[in-house]
Parts: C-alpha cells; structure tokens; sequence
C-alpha cells in the first residue's frame, strides 16, 4: 500500500525512469522497482507495470486507479473513457510524417496518383492527420521497424514517433511534417477521479511539483 | 459446431437462467421502490419514428439504430427511455396537471465500439418527474436513486452532482464563443485537463478567467462547497446547497460535489448527477434536470430523472460481495 490508497499504473520501456522519478517526487518507495526489472506487480506500493499502451485499458477499467502513459497512446486511443490529469513534461518526442531524403517521394505518389502510401503503427493518428489536411492516404499498419517501409516500397511514406531523430537518420529518412509534440501524461480512471478525489489532488500536486520544463 | 447463422451481433447476450434470476432479483426490488415513491410503470415502444428522436436531441440522445417501415418511413430504436416519456408526457398528458410521474424497466439501444465488451442493448431502470422544480426535483430523484441502489443491496456508492449550467456561463462570462467554446466542451466531456489548459492558455485571457476555466473542471471533492464563490460560480454552488439541504444526512453523506462535471451532447441543463461504486470503473447510474426537453412535445415544462444500468448495477453488487467475502 502506498500512502495514496491508489493503484499506479506504470509503463515499462522508454518512459519508465521519468515515471520512477515522478512517483519518487510522490515519496513512493521506487528502490525495488528500480532493481527488478522481471517483476509485474509491486504489491507493498500498490504499482502494476506493463506496456505504455496498456495502460488506457488498465485505468479506464478501474484495474489501476492512475496511470502514466505517452500523448500518443491516447491520441492513438481516443475511445477509451480516462481522464487526462497533468502533462508530466517527460519523454519529449514528436509524431512526424517521414519520407526518404531528397525529392519526396510521397508528394510525387499524391500528385501523380493521388493517393500514397503511409505506413506507422498508429493508424488512427495518420488517418486523421491526412483527412485534416485533405489528403488521400492508404495507411498501412505495421507493428514495428517502420523505417523499413519506405526503403523497401511498402510505403512512400510513415508516420511515427522521433525523439532525437537518430533512427530516421540512420535509415535516410526525413521529416516532412510534424503532426503533434509528445509529452508523458497523468491520467486517472473516472469513477476513482469522484471517489478519490483528494488523494489524486495531493498525489498529482506532487508528481507535477517539479516536472516543469526548466527542470529538463 | 453451431452454423453460421447461430451467431448474435457483438454486444448482444442471451441471458440464461442464473443470471436472469438474479437480475429479475434487482429489478423487483428497484421497482418496488420507484412504486412506494408514487411513480406509476409505462411501456413505450422500442421503435419509434426516428423524427421523435431527431427532435428532442442535440446528438445527445441521437438514435444509433435505424431501420425503414414498410412504407419507408424512418424508425429508430429508442436510446433511452426519457425522450418517449417526455413524448408520452407531450401527447397522452397534454392536459394533466403536473407533477408527472413515471418510472420504467425497459431496454435501451446504442451504438458500441466492437470487442470493448459494451452492450448494444442494455437495460434501464429509471424514473421520470415532469414538471419538476429544479432544486426539490433533483432532490426527490437523487433520494429515490439512493434508496432504490440501497434496496437492491449496494452499499458503498457515492452521487457526484454538478450544474450542466456552470461551465456554459464561465465561457459566456469569459466571451469566449464559436470553434474555441466548442473545443473546450469536447476536451472538458472528457476531461482533458491538459487540453483545456493549451486552448484557455491559447485565448489571451485575462488571468482571474483563465484561472476559473482551468481550475473549474478539477473542482469535485468533499468539502468543496465551503467559504465564498465569485460569480457565476455562486449561483452553482448555492444550488447545491439548496439541493444539499433538502436531501436527508444519509444521503447528504454520499454526495460529491463536482463542479467541473459538463454532459455534452445531452438535454441536461441544470443539476447533474451519477452514481458511483468503488468496485466499478465506471458509473452505474445518471440523471439530472433538463428545463427544454418537454417543450418539444408541447409541454413546456422542467424535469428531472435518472436511469440506472441494470446490468452494471449487478456487476457493481456482485463486486461488493467479493470485497465482503475476501475481507
């Protein structure tokens, strides 16, 4: 049991230490955590840990009273009924359209043919971007490499996640536009957000208590 | 192996006898309850004309299922049970003196997400009173709510009650109008703080109304309705401690204030609220008071009711025994 009496929903993977030093900021006892990297369920600290894109599914279903997880899980899944608490200022990326250096590739598909191909795993944040701008695309959904798909004419194009944009380098891509910029998030389950409303308050007034931008 | 046409439609059910048993248990007992409060049962059709529908919603009650007649008039399935109340209550009571009361077992249709476990058909129980003042309304429904989750056996819910009117009135008295006041009711329905604060922060405005639209849609908690309010934050708060007032100590103790509750895309207009359990991630029950509704089935009034999910009132119950037994 943490001193909060809430269920933490943690992602594993990049965002993971940025979460571990939010819930130090909360005075979560994040030792054990910290040196196991096996282990799922934190009992003593009421924390559960799984992939980021779990966690909507963990905290809209009441398994987790909060969670921390990336702006694009949740754009990604905009069906799911959660709470958007506080932006935790970690984790900085940015969902980018991509396509191979020199003359573009995808401009001259949608010219020509009117329509090109964009591979990413996240559809719906693409489908919805080329609709917004009044373009037809064919999304092609691909669970991971994305940089493959343009080297290999799966797609002209790929919408994905770039932090430094090392990865996108190292394969000849480059960005073409940038679609949203992407921070962690709090987010909390709407039953727990009535029922535990001041324990999510103290909780999230700590968490955000030094997670401003300066601090980065 | 059944054949193909021995399927049912994802987010359809059969209901078996054991579950069927324990359901019937539930809606004997709320009904008993809505009986013993003076509201009489109605049937209405399942399948009315989709104009009924069309009529009374602002997308909020919008029907997801339509079908043609045989002379290719338009037909929808019912989304809830106050639009056909507040019809019934508009044609067959058009001159009856108000107050109205009605209450109904009743399925409802919607249109679900495939494999998220959501039910197309589900059912209702609730009540409607026509002809309701807003405050001793909201008061009589909420007090009934509470006694008919007790009387079905649930023991650790709370109401959360808001004012559907509060942040409309933030946003004219910020006079902010248009694609912007649009933008913040999508992200405040769903409560997206941090997507309140970009498009507050984005407008320019001055401080103390920027605070208000930022601080207002986290305000819920006990507690929340001591000291002074500024306008229009006044006139929601006094309302629920008038409604505060009226309501007995033991109901008064489950209710949480939570100003920065907003039903989009619905006929609330004034107090709102919805019934939560500890063992369920989402609401079981909801109502609230909706002052234009009857108006467009000639009978202008106010009206307040509520409707609980049957079946999720059942999963909430089911889940307190557990908590009981493993204790």
């Amino acid at each position: 049991m943490n001193r909060f009496g809430l269920t933490i929903a943690v992602p594993r993977g990049a965002l993971l230490s940025g979460s571990l030093d939010a819930l130090d900021r909360a005075g979560i006892q994040t030792a054990e955590l910290r040196s196991n990297d096996r282990k799922l369920l934190f009992e003593e600290i009421r924390v559960v840990t799984m992939r980021p894109s779990d966690i909507p599914t963990y905290v809209e279903a009441g398994a987790a009273d909060i969670g921390i997880t990336g702006k694009d899980v949740l754009m990604e899944h905009p069906e799911r009924q959660i709470f958007e608490l506080a932006d935790l200022n970690f984790g900085h990326c940015t969902m980018v359209v991509a396509s191979e250096a020199g003359p573009d590739r995808a401009a001259a598909a949608l010219s020509r043919l009117g329509v090109m191909r964009v591979a990413t795993k996240y559809p719906r944040i693409a489908a919805a971007h080329f609709e917004a701008t009044g373009r037809q695309a064919e999304i092609v959904t691909v669970n991971g490499s994305v940089e493959l798909a343009p080297l290999t004419g799966l797609a002209e194009a790929i919408v994905d996640l770039t932090a430094s944009g090392e990865t996108l380098r190292a394969n000849g891509l480059v960005v073409r536009e940038e679609i949203a910029s992407i921070t962690a998030r709090l987010v909390a389950n709407r039953v727990a957000h009535r029922l535990k409303a001041s324990e999510i308050d103290r909780f999230v007034a700590l968490v955000t208590s030094s997670a401003d931008p300066q601090s980065q | 192996m059944p054949g193909p046409n021995a399927r049912i439609a994802s987010g359809t059910r059969d209901v078996l006898p054991e579950e069927r048993a324990e359901l019937r248990r539930i809606e004997t007992a709320l009904l008993a309850c809505f009986l013993d409060g003076g509201y009489g049962e109605i049937s209405t059709p399942a399948v009315e004309y989709e104009e009924t529908f069309r009529r009374a919603a602002q997308g909020g009650a919008d029907a997801a299922y339509r079908v043609l007649g045989e002379r290719g008039e338009e037909l929808a399935l019912r989304s809830d049970m106050t639009v056909p109340i507040a019809r019934v209550a508009g044609t067959r009571y058009a001159d009856a003196d108000l107050p109205l009361r009605f209450c109904y077992i009743a399925p409802a249709y919607r249109a679900v997400t495939p494999h998220r476990g959501q039910a197309r058909e589900f059912l209702q129980a609730g009540v409607e009173l026509i002809g309701a003042d807003a405050v001793s309304g909201c008061a009589e429904s909420l007090t009934l709510l509470c006694r008919a989750l007790e009387s079905a056996g649930l023991k650790h819910f709370k109401i959360g009650v808001g004012d559907a009117a509060l942040y409309p009135a933030l946003l004219d008295a910020a006079g902010v109008s248009g694609e912007a006041r649009e933008a913040i009711l999508v992200e405040l329905d769903g409560r997206d703080f941090v997507g309140i604060d970009t498009i507050v922060r984005s407008l320019g405005l001055p401080d103390r109304q920027a605070a208000l639209l930022s601080e207002v849609p986290r305000m819920r908690g006990a507690g929340l309705l001591e000291g002074a309010f500024e306008p229009p934050l006044d006139v929601a708060v006094s309302g629920l401690r008038a409604l505060l007032s009226e309501l007995n100590s033991d109901i008064a103790a489950r209710v949480i204030p939570d100003l920065g509750r907003f039903p989009r895309m619905s006929y609330y207009s004034g107090l709102v609220f919805e019934a939560y359990d500890p063992e369920l991630g989402e609401p079981i029950a909801g109502g609230g008071f909706y002052s234009d509704l009857l108006g467009k089935f000639g009978r202008p009034a106010g009206g307040v009711g509520f409707a609980i999910v049957v079946d999720l009132l059942h999963a909430a119950l089911a889940g307190e025994e557990r908590g009981e037994t493993s204790r």
